[in-house]
């Protein structure tokens, strides 16, 4: 199955997702209930098994890809709808569409019994086939598309239950902070436009040495910083990943965990012909990274609802992405990309699991003891936490480490953020185990009425391939083995690739180290919570203050709330009531009434009396005739 | 001959006192006799005329103008007529109902 034949086929990629949407919304009130989700489902299996098979030529290594073009939408500018096929995109589309298509099913148990159960599917399918247009773009501006498909499916799924009072604003929040990382993307790409006078990737990749200087470089790295910042959660615009765990847990799983959150990385790393210019472009993205890694993490510490534990675990986790690509570590940053993917898809689903045996209760305080209500929930659960504190063999040490290593390896500054890499990784297995075994173990400490069961198999087979994925999806990029690094090489060809050190030494040397940090974390972790409740009650009152802060997120968003969001309110509502409503109602308003008052003045005219009538008739045929006497 | 010109001047005077009439009058009657009066001033006028150029044209526009006058006589005492009996008077300050 050559790729030539394959080439043609991949359009169905985007294709099949895309027409399950539009089916789903115009027909999917007329399906009975599980039928719409497995429709769903069923599209973007297909999707995965296209791109799969069209990855088959990148697994013998060396195939550079090609581009697919489907339409030549605005050539002149290189804004074409096409497809690049080449070993990063395709990676990207097999996870997009592998685990979408695991959360696919999970949901159709998750969302039963939701009476917009369709809808839920329509717009899942919408988002993949928007995630899918950007991955597989082979311009920036079918890229931009993409990017603003995504945050918009967002903003409709996070808002899906939106007759609540939580959700929409926490869409409407999603949304803002998005677009402030667009704006500043859009900058760039308006950058790169004017450079290259394309946005088409092989017009500007091949040619970006010889057009761009180093300072230029530097901007478009910065703005598409704050482009992905956005997207992917970091400082400052990581605000409304929280608030968006309003959304449907399988939303959570998919779009802020597996998926969307990682295409601020996706186009740092499609743009490394770009930051290849740019140190300090590659620094700052890095120093971001870091510090978001080590911020969020202290911020998981000590949140008590179980979703949220996770998703400020996602924007530490990114920031480990944004270390990597920052330190060009290319293939570490998509490795962990794609363990994350597993082993947080995998958290957030089993978190889902939790709580759908709760009977929708989220705050930990009131779960414990699931375990043996829950064996399989729990048992995944585990292996997943494992896997996100970097415990060998399972895949999250494999990538940690080799990101952590290549920081290391960079050296200088670098150094730095590797030492806060490494603390993060502590606190990471610290307070993954804390939630593990505050919801599993321990005693019970549900509400009256409570009655946990493990759920259906199809909630719980998902977790099963994905636990399995978790364990085994580390082994394709091992010191011993760098299968991923080869299937990517063509792809980062042209960019100088950081990597760990040379060396049995050194490699046993780092990853001790990240190993031990690890065990520390999570035992110290686990023999914290493993006492009585009052006991670990007692344990996180003694760090108050600190304690408070971390749970209130720093107040980041009351500062934000004083800083940005109430002097903007001022500002609408200046422009709204001193401007629009006196200036720009009351010009339109002072056109009418001095239409009404020269009515008013032309009035009189009419009088009613028929001799004043004909005494005007008679003034005026004076006139005329005078005038015409007159010959002028 | 009389010099043409008397006649106009009587016709002018004729028309004058024809259209003081209309203004000053109250009884639609009376306007409408004033109004007579005028149109009759514009015959001669253009009878004068026609006799002081030779030309037999004038006396031709006095026939389009007596078949005209003749018509709108007849259409505004029948309107007049109307009114009257409406109203039981004549007084034509009495129609003002389409003030402004």
């Amino acid at each position: 199955m050559g790729i030539l034949r394959m080439t043609e086929l991949l359009w169905l990629i985007i294709a099949l997702p895309l027409a399950g949407a539009v089916i789903l919304h115009f027909f999917g009130r007329f399906l009975k209930e599980p039928l719409s989700g497995w429709l769903a489902s069923a599209a973007i299996a297909g999707s995965f098994a296209v791109a799969l098979v069209g990855a088959i030529p990148f697994l013998q290594g060396g195939e550079h890809g090609e581009t697919l073009l489907l339409w030549a939408w605005m050539p002149a500018i290189g804004a074409n709808l096409e497809i690049l096929w080449d070993p990063l995109s395709a990676l990207m589309a097999l996870i997009v569409t592998g685990v979408g298509a695991l959360i696919h099913v999970f949901a159709i148990g998750y969302m039963h019994g939701d009476e917009r159960f369709h809808r839920f599917f329509t717009n899942l399918n919408l988002f993949a086939a928007s995630m899918l247009t950007l991955v597989l773009a082979g311009n920036y501006a079918m890229l931009f598309l993409g990017w603003e498909l995504v945050g918009l499916c967002s903003y409709l799924l996070i808002g899906f239950w939106h007759t609540l009072p939580a959700p929409p604003p926490a869409a409407k929040k999603a949304f803002v902070v998005n677009r402030i990382g667009d704006f500043g993307l859009m900058v760039g790409l308006m950058i790169v436009f004017t450079t290259f006078g394309t946005l088409s990737y092989s017009g500007i990749f091949e040619s970006a040495g010889a057009e761009l200087t180093t300072g230029m470089a530097t901007a478009v790295g910065l703005l598409f910083l704050v482009g992905a910042a956005g997207k992917s959660a970091q400082i400052p615009l990581y605000v409304w990943l929280p608030d968006a765990m309003e959304g449907p847990t399988p939303v959570s799983a998919l779009i802020h965990a597996a998926t969307m959150v990682t295409a601020g990385v996706y186009l740092i790393a499609r743009s490394a012909a770009i930051y290849e210019l740019s140190t300090i472009a590659q620094v700052t993205v890095a120093t971001i990274g870091a510090l978001t890694a080590i911020w969020a993490a202290s911020i998981a510490l000590a949140q008590r609802d179980i979703k949220k534990v996770l998703a400020y675990s996602t924007v530490s986790q990114l920031g480990y992405m944004f270390l990597a690509v920052g330190a060009t570590a290319y293939v570490a940053g998509i490795f962990h990309l794609m363990t994350h993917a597993f082993f947080k898809a995998l958290l957030f689903l089993g978190a889902g699991s939790v709580i759908h045996a709760m009977s929708d209760e989220q705050d930990m305080h009131k779960m414990g003891g699931l375990l043996k209500r829950m064996p399989v929930t729990a048992w995944t659960m585990g292996i997943a936490t494992l896997a996100i504190a970097g415990i060998p063999p399972l895949a999250g040490f494999w990538s940690k480490d080799e990101i952590l290593a290549s920081a290391f390896a960079r050296s200088g500054w670098f150094s730095v953020l590797w030492v806060i890499g490494l603390v993060t990784a502590l606190i990471t297995a610290f307070y993954m185990t804390r939630q593990w075994v505050m919801v599993f173990l321990g005693e019970p400490r549900w509400e009256d009425g409570a009655d946990p069961h493990e759920a259906p198999r199809v909630m719980t087979l998902p977790l099963v391939v994905l636990a399995v994925l978790s364990v085994i999806g580390g082994l394709v990029n091992t010191p011993f083995r760098l299968t991923l690094e080869h299937f990517l090489e063509p792809a980062f060809e042209a960019v100088t690739l950081q990597h760990p050190p040379e060396g049995a030494f050194m490699f046993i040397l780092l990853a001790g180290l990240s190993v031990m940090a690890g065990l520390a974390g999570a035992g110290a972790a686990f023999l914290t919570y493993r006492q009585p409740t009052q006991n670990w009650l007692d344990f996180e009152h003694g760090f108050e203050p600190l304690w408070g802060t971390w749970e209130r997120a720093y107040r980041v968003d009351d500062v934000y709330g004083k800083l940005i969001v109430a002097p903007g309110r001022k500002t609408a509502e200046a422009a709204a009531f001193s401007v629009d409503l006196p200036v720009i109602d009351g010009a339109v308003n002072g056109v009418a009434r001095i239409v009404r008052g020269l009515g008013d003045w032309a009035r009189p005219l009419q009088t009613g009396f028929v001799r004043n009538y004909g005494a005007l008739f008679l003034a005026g045929t004076v006139v005329v005739v005078v005038w015409l006497v007159m010959g002028s | 001959m009389v010099d043409p010109g008397w006649y106009m001047a009587l016709a002018a005077a004729l028309f004058f006192i024809g259209a003081v009439g209309l203004l000053v009058r109250r009884n639609a009657l009376i306007m409408f006799m004033c109004i007579e009066l005028m149109l009759n001033a514009v015959n001669l006028t253009l009878i004068s005329a026609g006799r002081a150029l030779n030309d037999i044209n004038g006396q031709v526009a006095v026939f389009f103008i007596l078949v005209v006058a003749a018509a709108e006589v007849v259409v505004g005492l029948a309107i007049i007529v109307s009114i009257f009996r409406l109203r039981a008077s004549a007084s034509v300050d009495e129609l003002s109902d389409m003030r402004g």
